[in-house]
């Protein structure tokens, strides 16, 4: 219940924090919200010498609308992303998958890019950041790079982001008017996924014109269902149409087995779940 | 059951009003006695270090590094202290043969369960102490662990190699054998012929009890007492319990539970973290503080339930059940803890439940694995009797294609059959299940509901009906102290009160039941708001605190309010009956000519009269006492109930 | 040692600790703010909730560094003098705790609730209360607190004699 021993700083600038992670290497812990740090440093898992904060670092906080993109801060925290109506508008599956993350207290701490770079297989918003073909921006003493979806994630609690460079942003293309939902299943509500399936679709009169989908916990990163996506184009929005189309959902997937559930029954309940967050995306 | 003397009529009874809680203002706002709020000068800070290894012998602790740490003041092992530790002790050996396992507060040469301390870090701080404590380096020889209970039962591996078995006790009531009715095995062999048998086996999973608060301890032995604050139900049998153990003698242990974070049987036990930090007060002089983990909490504080249970129902082709044989396997856990081996021994008395069966015999075997202890957790025994009768009553009704109601009436003790000794050997005083049964049935709508299940079940609706029947009964306040010792139960069943008649007119009250969320100070302060006819908000209810309260046997086993509070009553009528001799004096009265009532002891036929806070008032100044009147009109009563 | 200054029910203090030292452990240990208190190590059970800059919070996953220059309102600092707020009242009036270790957590999180949404369903309030443990298996009465505490007519509770003391 008590943290191992760490020196502490809390930059005010990037490039200040950028220098601090570059001074402590590999023996230094970044702490954006802390909600999945702390408990790990409690617990005595992880014993960092240094910590670095974050949350001093004002330009890493809020929304911006870039047009075709919204851009949200590293720390925003995910209240501030639920009471940001125009991440409702545009990006309604980040609102979705969002509102499921443990609980308030966690979700008035707990911020967007800590979540990310976390990267928790079971964590909530690596599906839908996947399915909304987010960008990644890392931030390097040499400048910042652009890191796609796709490629962000390389494994369990494992990213792109380098030992010595920062996630400072994260970049949604607009998916305005398409629906969006996150299926969750838990067997308490402020436990973390034991299966998800974040799904946004764009239908018009009844057909669903595209659609995207990401897996949460099936495997050691978020997954895109591809499979289902495409097998669900041009499909008219109805239980067996779906039914049919989300029948190959474990595809490629590669779940866990634990206390809560083993792999094949997580193979079995996916192809549900996804049908339930298509249809409901769907407005069906 | 103990009938009670009508109550002195008061003009508004507080007993059956609904009162807002008296604990309810300082926990509402914050302002709570916590053990792990307590912080005394020079106070340090203890931390455990707990085996990772369900069964493993320690080759060796070197616990040089952590007692060089900064502000460690002391690092001992179990071998260290072996001497001085004292044992833990287990009140309910259930057979006289029973195996126990000594169970030394910190491990010596060999740990039995993961959790298990191995060896204890002082230091000035919280912080400090875990820090250390990671710097113990302990070598352990892993040994094979048994962990099954079906396979603790082969004896193959053994959780305690020196006991030659995992077998704690056995143990039987057989209801041919103690005349309260038929052979079992006689009743299931004529079924097998000629009616219905019907054989199940059910598992009573583990689980942890979970109270909210962890445990935490408090040892001040500065001064002539050593005082020890500990989150627990049992305030009075801790101190008696180290006494017993320690050598220290009872009169200068002090046990305190303040304010108390729930219980539910989890803490009604002697742990080894009280032992610990009462052995780390008085090795170092120093007060000294311990607070569990959540980790450590679920880890090492006791778990309940864990049985399989091997039933056989004979009954005859109408669904009269002639016999019950009940087959126990129970799991202990690594050691006999306080009532342990007495959980699933007091499921013998209530497999048979309501019901009126010609034979029974309850057979349970208590037995040693190499995992968390086990001990009494709500209900303790009874609701895993209950699950099991009512999921056989259950299986019956399926057999015959009856209700299942209907079957548990045909098989139940009726109203008119009360007292009633049940084939376990149990007087039932009262009871009226038909028309207990008829209300609940009403009150769920229970014709209404079975006719909504039959239309769905022919309709082939998507969404079908179930209902779910069960009848219990409890038996709370394990007592009278007389048959417990024949149960080799080493306590009694009574419980104690003392009021105290302060001369401002304010009423103290002290229990020796240790409440942990019941509400004790409300309802006590109700009853002897009647009984005395004193305002509700003139009594005070103090607890938990054994020099306050001096005699007690705690709170557990839902005895509370039938023992305790029977305590409190008695103790009021003996206030009320010294108070009588003394206002007569006042009043220049006979005895037999005052009436009690309200508060207030009047002269019959007359306006003359005094209350029993003016009498309080003049015992206090004592000036003018009746001849041989002492100057106090508190009283103390001790109730033993005479069933359970 | 880090130098933080922290206003805490009305109150600043200023203080040394150590970075590692978690709020809920200021709180208890050097502010005596034990009306506070610690019930897991996972920060599920939310018996430590205070709020922090006027959202709640669960003061066993904020290091007390991180609260440095910020405001921090705990249990004891609910209630104006006597008067209880507006929650603990309802709480008293529904019998919405027991052993009452689950309290201070659970009347944080009720008030923050309420901020957010003053007229809240019954749904909202259980998934408000999401991250709150009681083990006194209270719920049914805490949900109708919540509701009392809203100005919505609750109905099931007991109706108490005489005047709350």
């Amino acid at each position: 219940m008590i943290p191992a021993q760490f020196d502490y700083v809390a930059p005010a600038t990037v490039e200040e924090a950028l220098s601090a992670l570059a001074e402590a290497g590999d023996e230094a812990k970044v702490l954006a919200g802390g909600q999945s740090l702390l408990p790990v440093l409690r617990m005595r898992l992880n014993a960092p010498s240094m910590v670095i904060d974050l949350s001093k670092i004002e330009s890493l906080r809020g929304v911006r609308d870039e047009g075709d993109e919204l851009a949200i801060g590293a720390m925003t925290t995910y209240q501030t992303l639920l009471d940001d109506a125009s991440v409702r508008e545009h990006l309604l599956l980040l609102t979705k998958a969002t509102e499921t993350i443990a609980d308030p207290q966690i979700r008035h701490r707990g911020t967007v890019g800590g979540a990310l770079a976390h990267a928790d297989p079971a964590g909530d918003l690596g599906a839908a950041a996947l399915a909304l073909d987010a960008s990644f921006v890392v931030t390097g003493s040499s400048g910042s790079r652009t890191v796609p979806a796709s490629e962000f994630f390389s494994g369990l609690f494992e990213t792109a982001i380098g030992e010595d460079e920062l996630l400072t942003e994260i970049r949604f293309p607009k998916h305005t008017g398409w629906g969006a939902h996150y299926e969750k299943f838990v067997r308490v509500s402020h436990q973390w996924s034991i299966v998800a399936v974040a799904a946004t679709v764009k239908a018009d009169g009844g057909t669903i014109q595209e659609a995207r989908i990401g897996l949460t916990n099936m495997g050691d990163r978020p997954l895109r269902a591809t499979g289902v996506e495409q097998a669900l184009v041009g499909q008219p929005a109805t239980e067996d149409a779906v039914r049919a189309a989300a029948e190959t959902a474990a595809e490629g997937t590669n779940p866990p087995s634990d206390l809560n559930g083993d792999a094949d029954y997580r193979r079995s309940i996916v192809p549900v779940l996804t049908r339930r967050a298509v249809l409901a995306a769907a407005g069906a | 059951m103990t009938a009670t003397a009508d109550a002195p009529a008061t003009a508004r009874p507080e007993i059956g009003a609904s009162r807002r809680r008296k604990e309810d203002q300082r926990l509402l706002t914050g302002r709570t006695r916590w053990t792990d709020n307590i912080q005394l000068p020079g106070m340090l800070h203890v931390a455990m270090v707990r085996s990772p290894f369900a069964h493993a012998r320690i080759t060796n602790i070197d616990t040089s590094a952590a007692k060089s740490a900064p502000n460690v003041v002391s690092v001992f092992t179990g071998a260290e202290v072996a001497e001085e530790q004292g044992t833990l002790i287990t009140a309910w050996p259930v057979t006289p043969e029973q195996n126990t396992p000594n169970h030394p507060p910190i491990a010596v040469d060999r740990v039995a369960f993961a959790g298990e301390v191995v060896a204890v870090v002082v230091a000035r701080s919280a912080a400090e102490a875990r820090d250390a404590a990671e710097l113990v380096e302990v070598d352990y020889d892993e040994l094979p662990a048994v962990l099954d209970l079906k396979e603790a039962a082969k004896d193959e591996v053994l959780a305690h190699p020196d006991l030659g078995t995992n077998k704690s006790a056995f143990w039987q009531l057989d209801s041919a054998g103690q005349g309260s009715g038929g052979a079992v095995d006689e009743a299931i062999a004529e079924a097998r012929s000629n009616g219905i048998v019907i054989e199940r086996e059910y598992r009573q999973q583990r689980l942890v009890p979970a109270f909210m608060e962890p445990r935490s301890v408090v040892c001040d032995p500065t001064g002539e007492q050593i005082t020890l604050w500990t989150s627990s139900q049992v305030p009075h049998i801790v101190r008696f319990a180290l006494a017993a153990t320690t050598g220290v003698p009872e009169s200068k242990i002090r046990v305190i539970a303040p304010d108390v974070g729930g219980g539910f049987g989890g803490k009604l036990q002697t742990t080894p973290e009280e032992w610990i930090t009462f052995l780390a007060g008085r090795r170092l002089g120093r007060p000294v503080k311990y607070t569990e983990t959540r980790s450590e909490s679920l880890m090492a504080g006791h778990h309940g339930r864990d049985q399989w249970q091997k039933l056989t129902l004979a009954a005859t082709k109408e669904g009269r059940v002639t016999g019950l044989k009940v087959d126990l396997l129970a799991d202990l856990g690594s050691y006999a803890a306080i009532v342990g081996g007495g959980v699933p021994v007091l499921g013998a008395w209530m497999f048979n439940a309501i019901y009126k069966f010609d034979s029974y015999q309850f057979n349970v075997t208590n037995l040693y694995t190499n995992k968390t202890w086990v001990d009494a957790y709500r209900g303790a025994g009874r609701p895993e009797a209950t699950y099991a009768i009512e999921r056989l009553m259950d299986e019956l009704a399926a057999e015959l294609g009856k209700d299942p109601l209907e079957v548990r009436e045909m098989n139940w003790i009726k109203h008119e059959e009360f007292p009633f000794t049940t084939v376990a050997g149990m007087t039932y005083d009262s009871g009226n299940y038909e028309a207990a049964t008829a209300r609940a049935k009403e009150m769920f709508g229970y014709d209404e509901l079975k006719a909504e299940q039959q239309r769905r079940r022919e309709s082939n609706d998507g969404i079908q009906l179930g209902i779910g029947v069960s009848t219990f009964t409890e038996m709370c306040g394990l007592a009278p102290s007389r048959i417990l010792g024949q149960l080799n139960y080493a306590a009694g069943g009574w419980e104690h009160a003392d009021i105290r008649m302060l001369a401002t007119g304010k009423v103290e009250v002290i229990t020796g039941v240790s409440p942990h969320g019941q509400g004790h100070e409300t309802a006590w302060s109700q009853i002897v708001a009647d009984r005395l006819g004193v305002p509700f908000e003139d009594v005070e209810v103090l607890h938990g605190d054994t020099q306050i309260s001096h005699r007690g046997l705690d709170t557990y086993g839902s005895r509370s309010l039938v023992v305790g509070g029977e305590a409190v009553v008695r103790a009021a009528d003996k206030v009320i009956e010294k108070a009588r001799t003394v206002a007569a004096h006042m009043l220049e009265s006979s005895e037999d000519d005052l009436e009690f009532a309200n508060g207030r002891f009047g002269v019959r036929g007359t306006e003359q009269g005094v209350t029993i806070q003016e009498v309080a008032m003049a015992s206090f100044h004592a000036h003018d006492l009746p001849e041989g009147a002492e100057p106090s009109i508190d009283a103390s009563a001790t109730f033993d109930p005479d069933n359970f | 040692m880090t130098r933080i200054s922290v206003n805490v029910d009305g109150s600043s203090y200023t203080d040394e600790v150590e970075p590692r030292m978690l709020l809920v452990h200021y709180l208890r240990e050097r502010l005596g703010k034990v009306g506070t208190v610690v019930g897991c190590d996972t920060s599920n059970c939310g018996a430590c909730t205070v709020h922090l800059d006027g959202r709640s919070v669960k003061s066993c996953n904020v290091l007390a560094v991180q609260a440095d220059g910020h405001e921090v309102k705990t249990i004891e600092g609910l209630a104006d003098g006597d008067e209880l707020h507006p929650v603990q009242k309802a709480f008293r009036e529904c019998h919405a705790l027991q052993c009452g270790y689950c309290t201070p957590g659970m009347i944080m999180q009720a008030v923050d609730l309420l901020q957010e949404k003053p007229d809240p369903s019954e749904e909202e309030i259980r998934h408000g209360l999401e991250g709150n443990l009681c083990r006194c298996t209270g719920y049914h009465n805490i949900v109708r607190a919540v509701q009392m505490a809203a100005g919505q007519e609750v109905t099931d509770v007991p109706t108490f004699e005489g005047s709350a003391s």
